[in-house]
């Protein structure tokens, strides 16, 4: 297929800087290299202080009491025995936290405490400080709460059937959520000219964080009426926010550090009610107080994968090219709205991005139910349709009998394109991840060769380096950088990115030590604190690398600039032969005659004052101009391609995964080392979502979590854990910082999907759900036995008062982006304001 | 009114230390609370996950499940005490080189249990390592980075000059 020329003229121009030159001769020094992360020291002797480990004098502790209900009335709350409790400082209820919260604006539908409405078992009722957590244990048991109990909505499928009565009093419709349908060109003149069109059901169930760390958060307020509250967060700026409108205080009064997350994984992303709780019990109270909360708690605070039930239907030419996509997603979103649009938004957006779709059509659609809040896990949105279509493609090149490696080659999207629902792709290593993993995993010798009980499988994916909007609409940067070069010679980073074990931190002082000749660690980064960093919105959406590095590598040009300049004039060289290289600031024509780069920013100091400059990072804006077209868009896709060899015991069902191949377009690597650890790490969460992980409720109206425990929430341990054979590839992105692109959730996304299609390969059964559990690997087999399909999955996909979908004529049939006229029945493809003619014909 | 405090005699990490504290707290609760000794982690508080690993006379325990009383007279050595004259363990070394610390939230546990492996078993294999270290979850690293560490470290303890292999730090 040829190639969809991008429309580079396109929207303002991204504010990354194009990659730059290195210093004369010298090439990189620092950016590639498999350094030491920056805090690494500090995490292996265990003095990196988490959220936990801070203690302030006269601190107090609090407690959340939480709904035993999964949906219900407030009728009466007492408080009155608790705080008569020796050593109980405050009570507070829903009354005195009135206003609402939520982390996007279309809901903010949460409130820190209950005021009158519980909607699932945990939801935080009331809060009790007091003098010891044992104490605040034990008032939490002298509050009287009493429920009137309402029916409670246990699934997605219960959502449709039950609009009354419903969780939220908004919504697109009873108890759905929200309602997605956008169609890029006309899929039913797609399925008609395919050659054989194919449909599949798929279920992906829902899975949580499971950070180590728990979450926990302390507030300190002065009587100047300054709170500061330290947080296990990945989105400090989204807290500050939230703090601002429930506290009602200016937010120059508010500092919000995010202290370092003993894991995130997308479960932190959200301002969660026991950090307002906290700060408002420190206003209460005068004095400090902590929560820290269990481990059945961060099961309620959840925010993780939501359950997802998959239609799909692809229309294909004999030789494997998509003439139409058709995708249905149904969300079972939990007790709030969280990440939900967004999430939802996800389960359509990227499907086209890999493999050549010419027509597409999305319907999504995400239910309240009364179950904790599901949100961003690693992959956000994306991993449950990601599975759909890979064991799809791999079912549609079984029918064509073609393998299934050759026909994601044959049909992959072009780089430096746009696809039908306007995402513009910039570089694309998709073809060499696959070259890559089928010629290490020895896939033409394996595939449909091995002994029953072994096969392999073969999935790929891509995922955004940071979305190309902010998730509240401003026109400001979505990453700063303030950089301060001290006459010392050490240079300080200050950014609000917070690391959450991903590096980030590390990735600011690695690209200021790239641009200034000087070694990482003379570097000190200052991150994630609003007092004293310019906002960065938060370590989500694989944004931090693009983003915060585009940031630092402007200001970091800048301060080269500023120190080049005056170099030049001292050493009565060019300009442009001044060079930084190994702490020195030299002539590339003589470097002998040169200064050390203490001295470099001494003479800039003495002849124009300190030496401190900015930097931030804009995305590109968005091609796609429709309703919905924000999310999907983003400066850059990274892409995976894995294979898994799985052993399949027909007696027991137990599916072993040995190994797997996985290789990772990721740019460019700024730290290889670090970068392997997100490849391997990701590996890992998606091996857990493929064989064991998964929320459960009890199937009855109680919609109590089966398993809030650590010990029955199965998750890989090293017993389970496969090796894993990694292949970096990099195909340097323009828009990313040297050319890097993202890697801390793209490779988890292959994962299901190619051990789904070993399972296949090895014994002859699909499993179209995850977890892959014993159980239903062994229905499949005895249906197999029976002479039946030997498939386990869903049957069907309810009924849904779709909208009429918003129309949006792709590219090459002479759309600009925007939706064809809002009135339903307008004919694709007819796009007011067009007059160029169409770039391609499909 | 709280219980009243017990006083018990220990070692920790090499020095004799008295400690006061209720009688009901777990030794996770002794050390970070009472010693101040932060570096061990919690993730549970159950039993389940191994973050709170410590060693007790050398065993790995889980400091949640052991009352703080049971450690009279008794050897405890926490993260804090594995670096020595300021200079890093060879574990904690090879976990910084390798990148086994993500979020390292739970390294300090990693570090204590693979101590004790090393101190019976100078050249584990990794199947053995694997069932040493089975009891401690780790959400970031895979395992993978965190068996060469102790593969590397482990080496280095031997004497034998070792360095990291290029697949593993720059992949294939």
């Amino acid at each position: 297929m040829g190639a969809k020329k991008a429309d580079s003229g396109a929207g303002r121009p991204s504010s990354a800087h194009p990659p730059i030159r290195p210093s004369a001769g010298v090439g990189l020094r620092v950016v590639g290299r498999a350094l030491r992360k920056v805090d690494a020291t500090s995490k292996v002797t265990g003095t990196t202080v988490f959220a936990d480990d801070i203690a302030l004098p006269r601190m107090l502790y609090a407690r959340l009491l939480r709904s035993t209900q999964p949906h219900a009335r407030i009728v009466r709350i007492d408080t009155s025995r608790a705080r008569a409790l020796e050593g109980v400082k405050a009570v507070l209820t829903g009354r005195d936290l009135p206003i609402p919260f939520g982390i996007l604006p279309v809901s903010q539908d949460e409130h820190a405490l209950a005021p009158e409405r519980v909607r699932f078992v945990g939801d935080p009722v009331a809060a009790v400080a007091a003098t010891s957590e044992e104490i605040a244990t034990s008032a939490l048991d002298l509050i009287e709460v009493a429920y009137e109990p309402l029916r409670a909505i246990a699934s997605a499928e219960d959502a449709l059937r039950h609009p009354e009565p419903r969780i939220h009093d908004y919504g697109d419709a009873g108890n759905l959520h929200k309602l997605i349908s956008l169609e890029f060109g006309d899929v039913d003149e797609g399925f008609a000219a395919a050659h054989l069109v194919r449909e599949d059901l798929f279920f992906f169930e829902g899975s949580t964080h499971l950070p180590m760390e728990q979450h926990a958060a302390v507030a300190d307020w002065s009587p100047d009426g300054k709170i500061t509250v330290w947080s296990s967060t990945q989105t400090p700026h989204y807290v500050h926010r939230a703090l601002a409108k429930v506290l009602g205080l200016a937010p120059a009064r508010i500092r919000v550090i995010a202290t370092p997350n003993g894991g995130g994984f997308g479960g932190k992303s959200d301002p969660f009610s026991h950090e307002i709780v906290v700060a408002k019990l420190a206003m209460v109270t005068g004095r400090p107080v902590k929560i820290t909360l269990t481990r059945e708690e961060v099961f309620y605070c959840h925010r993780g994968r939501h359950p997802t039930l998959m239609w799909v239907k692809t229309g294909v030419k004999q030789d494997g090219a998509i003439t139409a996509m058709h995708f249905r997603s149904l969300l079972d979103g939990g007790g709030y709205g969280s990440y939900g649009v967004a999430s939802t938004y996800y389960t359509g957006a990227l499907q086209t991005v890999t493999y050549d779709v010419p027509r597409y059509k999305f319907e999504g659609a995400r239910a309240f139910t009364n179950k904790p809040p599901c949100g961003p896990k690693r992959g956000h949105g994306t991993p449950q349709p990601r599975f759909a279509l890979e064991v799809h493609m791999d079912k549609l090149a079984e029918q064509l009998a073609t393998d299934p490696a050759e026909l994601r080659l044959r049909h992959l999207v072009p780089p430096n394109s746009l696809t039908a629902n306007y995402l513009r792709i910039g570089s694309m290593g998709l073809g060499r991840c696959i070259e890559k993993v089928v010629a290490g995993s020895g896939w033409k010798e394996k595939f449909r060769k091995l002994p029953l009980g072994k096969g392999v499988g073969l999935a790929c994916s891509s995922y955004i380096c940071g979305a190309g909007l902010p998730i509240y609409w401003n026109n400001m940067p979505q990453s700063a950088v303030q950089l301060k070069c001290d006459r010392g010679g050490g240079v300080t980073v200050f950014c609000g990115s917070t690391d959450i074990g991903q590096g980030s931190d590390s990735i600011l002082a690695y690209i200021v030590a790239e641009v200034l000749g000087i070694d990482p660690f003379d570097i000190r980064v200052v991150t994630a604190d609003t007092d004293l960093t310019p906002v960065d919105l938060g370590s989500y959406s694989s944004r931090v690398t693009l983003m915060s590095g585009n940031a630092a590598l402007q200001a970091a040009e800048r301060a080269r600039e500023i120190l080049a300049a005056h170099a030049a004039r001292q050493l009565d060289v060019p300009v442009e032969r001044v060079t930084f290289a190994g702490g020195r600031v030299f002539d590339a024509a003589d470097p002998e005659r040169g200064v050390a780069f203490a001295e470099a920013v001494q003479a800039a100091e003495a002849a124009q004052g300190s030496v401190g400059t900015v930097g931030s990072y804009t995305p590109p804006a968005s091609a796609g101009k429709y309703r919905g077209a924000g999310v999907g868009p983003s400066p850059a896709y990274s892409y995976s391609a894995a294979v898994a060899e799985v052993e399949v015991d027909p007696a027991t069902g137990i599916v072993v995964v040995p190994r797997i191949w996985i290789a990772h377009d990721v740019g460019k690597c700024i730290n290889a080392a670090a970068v392997i650890g997100q490849v391997e790490g990701s590996v890992y969460m998606g091996l857990g979502e493929a064989l064991m992980e998964e929320m459960a409720y009890r199937g009855n109206r109680n919609v109590v979590h089966k398993i809030p425990s650590l010990l029955e929430y199965k998750s890989p341990t090293t017993l389970e854990m496969c090796d894993v054979i990694t292949y970096l590839i990099e195909d340097p992105d323009p828009n990313g910082p040297f050319g890097a692109k993202e890697v801390g959730q793209g490779p988890l996304l292959p994962v299901m999907p190619a051990v789904a299609n070993a399972v296949y390969d090895a014994v002859g059964v699909r499993v179209d759900e995850v977890p892959i559990t014993p159980e239903k690997v062994l229905k499949a087999l005895r249906g197999k036995g029976k002479g039946e399909r030997g498939r386990v999955g869903p049957a069907s996909f309810p009924d849904i008062p779709w909208p009429e979908p918003t129309r949006v004529a792709p590219p090459w049939e002479g759309g600009d982006g925007r939706a064809a006229s809002g009135l339903p029945g307008l004919a694709p493809g007819v796009s007011p304001g067009v007059s160029a003619a169409p770039q391609r014909q499909h | 009114m709280p219980d009243p405090k017990v006083t018990i005699a220990l070692e920790v990490n090499g020095e004799p230390v008295e400690v006061a504290f209720a009688p009901h707290k777990t030794l996770l609760e002794v050390l970070r609370e009472d010693l101040s000794l932060t570096g061990t982690k919690h993730g549970c508080e159950l039993g389940e996950c191994g973050t709170c690993t410590v060693l007790l006379d050398g065993t790995p325990v889980l400091s949640c499940l052991v009352l703080g009383l049971a450690c009279a007279e008794r050897h405890v050595k926490t993260v804090e005490g594995m670096a020595q004259g300021g200079k890093l363990h060879p574990l904690q070394d090879a976990f910084a080189e390798l990148g086994a610390a993500q979020c390292g939230y739970c390294t300090p546990a990693f570090l204590l249990a693979a101590d004790a492996l090393l101190a019976g078993n100078p050249r584990p294999s990794r199947d053995e390592m694997k069932q040493a270290l089975s009891g401690n979850l780790c959400r970031c690293t895979g395992y993978i980075k965190i068996y060469e560490a102790v593969e590397l470290a482990a080496a280095r303890m031997r004497g034998e000059p070792a360095e990291p292999s290029r697949e593993s730090v720059y992949g294939r």
